[in-house]
């Protein structure tokens, strides 16, 4: 029993190893160096926001402010009047942008990362048993495949936000996410079926290995470098999606700060205050454009061909 | 051939069925009825009551389902519950709409897309390259609501040469019909041609490195023959299906595109009807959509048997 552990062990620390290789190839990709540096530091911004922001996220100052202007008055009710510098403006509620978008990215980050999570949870589960197991959870998942493509992927988000009576983030995380199930489910179904007949799976299995252990054991492993690369690569349509659905009003809620409200807010100055759409646009821009980056360098890391996942 | 697109057909019509009763179910599971929606909490029952007989919504949920499936089969999608018009006629209005941007935006897309990719696979890292991988990359980091801001910033309101606000329907002449839906089918078609040139770009890349080019290059075949005539051929086959995978990207785009251009199309009548659970429209609107994805998939299937001779439906059933 003892040695049939060890080996078992052993061949963990061997699947390890890919890291220090991957890690390599990421490092000498300057693209995915400079996405994850833009990323590092947009998420030490979200997480610090309380402490980074210049100015409290419901103070309101002048409206329609131009970047580097400033605002006079009592803002914090001390009795003197202070001048407020904002770098980047104001929008139409007199609130400071470079703290909306701060405050913003806390939403963007914090939706992106929990509805891929979701997705890869429920995806890679589904998969999982409908390759091992294959009967009526693999058609049941592939007639649901081929239904998803007449309801794109927009209808069913709103959709899934509408049940959910009203906005909030869960909501929004849901329904962006189920839109990201079946990119799991199908990565992972496919690994399953090249795998499930390999030598060392069905040795696993004739030594008596409970079937989650082989699934969970011996065959996603395999898979570990594509859905790494997956989860990278569905971070930034996320975040997209985040900002649409906000946009169009059903994101997770009117008071909060997103990019994507912004933008909606500056669209009604267009003519007034250029600035109160266009700097939320970079700010997504800058994110997705970062994660993209350095998904891709991590796709050629792990040698995963683009046909194998689903990216923009 | 014939059979094949009998089968698709036969396919697709059960899909449209197995959608159209998703959505009708999936609308009344929806919290608060529409007569709630509409006249707050404070509504006379009585009122309610006779708007809902009105509407056939007193009746039990299976006789709803069998009178709308049959009034479906009809292309009879009941009456708007807010303004009591005919949902085909608000259909009628709004999609030629969307229609408009959304194709305007993939001829857009893919008139830079492949130019784009060829003049990049055939320069691969040097500057041609670089620079439309560049905006390739930028183009497909911004949401296409944000590209129509920065178009209506730019053409509208810097240089004031387009509206930015607004649709002109076709019968008022083709030229402000271009002028209304140019923006819009620019902010959607711009994220869908970079991901298309991507793709194209790596598919020709391929296919300019495969032995068969060699050989031609061997024999004396010029470049542009070589290019046009053996590569982009071959190279055509996961491009078209992308491409029309891709097609949900302007889908989605024409729906946020429509809020900022103050186009009133199927997007905002989706997310209007849903948030005055009004059920006959948005099962309308669900269901055109759906069909009209449907359809893409169809000629995007139909595209490989002219593209490549060797792919026909005739003697397998399934693909």
């Amino acid at each position: 029993m003892s040695s049939s552990t060890d080996s078992l062990d052993a061949a963990d620390r061997q699947q390890r190893d890919w890291f220090g290789p991957v890690m390599d190839t990421v490092l000498s990709d300057k693209r995915a160096v400079v996405g994850a540096a833009v990323i590092g530091s947009i998420i030490v911004l979200a997480v610090f926001a309380p402490y980074l922001a210049p100015t409290e996220p419901q103070t309101t100052y002048d409206l329609l402010e131009p970047p580097n202007s400033h605002s006079e008055g009592d803002f914090d009710l001390d009795g003197t009047t202070e001048e407020i510098w904002h770098p980047l403006g104001t929008d139409s509620q007199g609130k400071d942008i470079l703290t909306e978008l701060i405050y913003g990215a806390r939403i963007s980050l914090l939706v992106a990362f929990a509805t891929v999570g979701f997705a890869l949870l429920v995806g890679t589960t589904i998969g999982m048993l409908a390759g091992y197991y294959r009967g009526w959870i693999d058609s049941l998942l592939m007639r649901y495949i081929d239904l998803q493509w007449a309801f794109p992927e927009i209808v069913l988000a709103v959709a899934i936000i509408a049940v959910a009576g009203g906005i909030g983030v869960v909501p929004v995380i849901i329904a962006i996410g189920f839109g990201f199930v079946d990119d799991f489910a199908r990565l992972v179904r496919s690994e399953v079926l090249k795998t499930r007949e390999e030598a060392y799976v069905t040795a696993a299995r004739a030594v008596g290995m409970r079937p989650r252990r082989v699934m969970f054991r011996e065959i996603l492993p395999n898979v570990t470098g594509t859905i790494l690369v997956q989860i990278t690569l569905l971070i930034p349509i996320a975040i997209l999606w985040e900002a649409g659905l906000s946009f169009i009003g059903m994101g997770v809620s009117p008071s909060t700060p997103t990019w994507g409200l912004l933008l909606a807010d500056g669209r009604q100055f267009l003519h007034e205050a250029w600035w109160i759409s266009v700097l939320p646009g970079l700010a997504i821009l800058v994110t997705v454009l970062s994660f993209t980056l350095f998904g891709e360098g991590l796709r050629e890391a792990f040698d995963v061909s683009e046909r194998e996942v689903h990216d923009r | 051939m014939k059979q094949h697109a009998l089968a698709r057909l036969g396919q697709s019509a059960i899909l449209v069925w197995l959608v159209s009763t998703i959505v009708f179910f999936w609308v009344r599971l929806l919290p608060g009825g529409p007569f709630q929606t509409m006249f707050g909490q404070q509504a006379n029952p009585q009122v309610i009551k006779n708007m809902a007989t009105e509407f056939g919504l007193n009746q039990p949920l299976y006789m709803q389902y069998l009178n709308w499936m049959s009034d479906l089969v009809l292309l009879d999608g009941g009456r708007s519950i807010t303004s009591g018009e005919k949902v085909t006629s608000i259909l009628l209005q709004a999609a030629p709409k969307s229609i408009s941007i959304a194709v305007l935006g993939a001829v857009i897309g893919l008139s830079l897309a492949f130019p784009a990719a060829i003049i990049s696979a055939t320069h691969k890292d040097r500057l041609p390259d670089i620079v439309s991988t560049i905006i390739a990359y930028i183009g497909l980091s911004m949401p296409g609501f944000f590209i129509g801001i920065l178009l209506a910033l730019i053409f509208g309101v810097y240089l004031g040469w387009l509206p930015v606000f607004g649709y002109t329907p076709l019968s008022e002449g083709v030229i402000p019909w271009l002028k209304s839906v140019a923006l819009p089918a620019a902010a959607v078609g711009l994220p869908y041609g970079a991901v298309v040139m991507r793709i194209t770009r790596s598919s020709l890349i391929d296919t300019l490195n495969a032995p068969y080019l060699r050989t031609a290059r061997a024999k004396g075949v010029g470049s542009r023959v070589r290019l046009y005539k053996h590569a982009l051929q071959n190279a055509l086959i996961p491009i078209v299906t992308i491409a029309g995978i891709q097609f949900g990207i302007i889908v989605v785009g024409t729906v946020t595109v429509e809020f900022v251009f103050g186009i009133n199309a199927l997007g905002r009548l989706l997310v209007e009807s849903i948030l005055q659970r009004n059920y006959p429209v948005t099962q309308g609107v669900i269901i055109l959509i759906a069909v009209m994805m449907i359809l893409i998939n169809i000629i995007v299937d139909l595209t490989y048997t002219v593209l490549d001779p060797q792919i026909s439906y005739d003697s397998e059933a399934r693909s």
